[in-house]
């Protein structure tokens, strides 16, 4: 039994546009309109424009921030007004729910998440809030990802202040004559804005921006391709129930405070992983050749020993070479090591590399 | 020379004895971006619907299986650099491999032109 496959308020935008529709999560979305490696290379030229609006949102009484903590590994109470944090919910073994974006909006909190896991998600966090300090979701949003190098000339044009924000901040702005919740953040490595906006006002929106010269629609072909070179996770790959966000590189999301202190589902493994250092870990890994390790790909050591998996892979159209990320035990995990990944039962050579695979260009001053 | 087609997509175009292999319009067009072709060896033998290459995309990997039987004479050494050939041109300079074919009678299982666009018309 499937169900119908749900919309987003700009598929018939999608349609006219000439998108190639494929399922996901749940949802008919564009994975491609001109084609994956001109719309990822706009991207890192110029500007695209995302429709993301299949993610979940959801707000939060500004109350709610102490039992949020319980859930998160974010320092909450430190997070100040129109700043943001990348986080991740956590189950009691330290395995991770969902990675989130949570934004202090000023009169209350803002959630951002997979869609993948929104209902999971959203029903695992109000089982942990007092029924006074109730999450609601945002189903008549939608939300729009406008990024690349050029992202903030075009988004000034409509709302000059958007050009003064900073990498994870947020701010409400008129973008022409729609009010929106702008975010400059995004999951390509480059400088952006992520833009929540009534749905009914999302196709006028996205009209606008993409009318700008510097702007094409791009889909969540490119958008896997552009986070896979930043060395983003994505979730159901590097990250879900059974990985810690030790082993997944994110130590760097647990402020101060929290390793300090705990207090989070999952804190004890994760706090101890933080001192003695996990197994395993993520790590990037580039091939010399064209041909791509998918995700699952068993990956071996010198002595052709396997020592891991892959977790997403794809032939990166910057670095026209076939990259990978996965986890290794740690003791493979150091860049320069020599590693190969089995491709169709043979071993592709490749090399761990630092992450992020192309540098981030993001505003932070 | 005339030209055949199967119902995976690939093209044999056909000249004596000597068969040319590539995919055709609408599988690149499926595909998307070509980015890397993986050919058989100068010298191997490919048996008619047996694998015989792969073509990568950005997102996946897709099997290429040999129209005919026969022995790989030339291989298309273009693709290595420019995979993207496939996507531009894929019936003429994205061809994948040449082979001598070892039973011309095989190719009546094939379809031509007209039947090939007939079948396509049932895809959609």
């Amino acid at each position: 039994m499937t169900a119908p496959l749900r919309r987003t308020p700009l598929h018939a935008l999608h349609v006219e546009l000439g998108a190639r529709l494929v399922p996901f999560a749940g949802y008919e979305m564009p994975v491609q309109y001109q084609g994956i490696i001109a719309e990822h290379t706009h991207a890192r030229t110029k500007a695209v424009l995302f429709d993301v609006s299949h993610m979940g949102q959801a707000s939060l009484p500004l109350e709610a921030g102490p039992a949020l903590e319980r859930l998160v590994v974010a320092d909450l109470a430190g997070l100040q007004t129109g700043k943001i944090r990348y986080s991740v919910l956590t189950n009691a073994e330290g395995g991770i729910i969902d990675d989130l974006m949570i934004v202090h909006g000023g009169p209350c909190l803002w959630l951002i998440v997979n869609a993948s896991r929104k209902e999971v998600d959203f029903a695992h966090i109000a089982d942990h809030l007092p029924a006074s300090q109730a999450l609601a979701p945002q189903p008549d949003l939608a939300l729009l990802a406008l990024q690349g190098p050029a992202a903030a000339d075009v988004l000034k044009r409509f709302a000059p202040a958007a050009k003064l924000m900073l990498f994870m901040t947020t701010e409400t702005l008129r973008i022409g004559d729609v009010k929106c919740a702008v975010c400059r953040s995004g999951y390509t490595g480059e400088d952006g804005f992520e833009i929540s906006v009534p749905a009914d006002q999302a196709e006028a929106l996205a009209r606008m921006l993409l009318d700008e010269p510097e702007v094409m629609p791009a889909g969540l072909g490119a958008r896997d391709t552009l986070r896979l070179e930043a060395g983003l996770c994505l979730y159901g790959h590097e990250i879900d129930e059974t990985t810690t966000p030790i082993e997944a590189g994110l130590a760097w999301t647990i402020q101060r405070r929290r390793r300090e202190e705990g207090g989070f589902l999952g804190d004890e493994t994760i706090l101890r992983q933080l001192v003695e250092g996990p197994a395993r870990r993520r790590v990037g890994i580039r091939f010399e050749g064209r041909a791509a390790a998918r995700t699952d790909a068993p990956i071996v050591d010198s002595a052709g020993r396997t020592i891991g998996t892959i977790t997403s892979g794809s032939f990166s159209p910057t670095l026209q070479a076939a990259i990978a990320m996965g986890y290794v035990s740690t003791e493979s995990s150091r860049p320069g090591t020599p590693v190969a990944a089995l491709v169709r039962g043979k071993p592709v050579p490749g090399e761990v590399v630092p992450l992020p695979f192309v540098p981030h260009r993001y505003a932070k001053s | 020379m005339s030209v055949h087609f199967t119902r995976e997509h690939e093209w044999i175009s056909v000249d004596g004895i000597v068969g040319t292999i590539g995919i055709t319009d609408y599988a690149q067009k499926q595909l998307g971006d070509v980015v890397f072709v993986e050919l058989p060896e100068i010298g191997a033998s490919v048996r008619q619907g047996e694998q015989a290459g792969v073509v990568e995309s950005v997102k996946a990997a897709s099997e290429v299986y040999a129209p005919a039987s026969g022995i790989v004479t030339e291989v298309n050494e273009g693709l290595a650099d420019s995979p993207g050939l496939v996507n531009e041109d894929a019936g003429g300079a994205g061809w994948f491999f040449k082979i001598t074919i070892a039973d011309p009678a095989e190719l009546a299982a094939l379809l031509d032109g007209k039947s090939y666009q007939d079948y396509l018309g049932t895809l959609e």
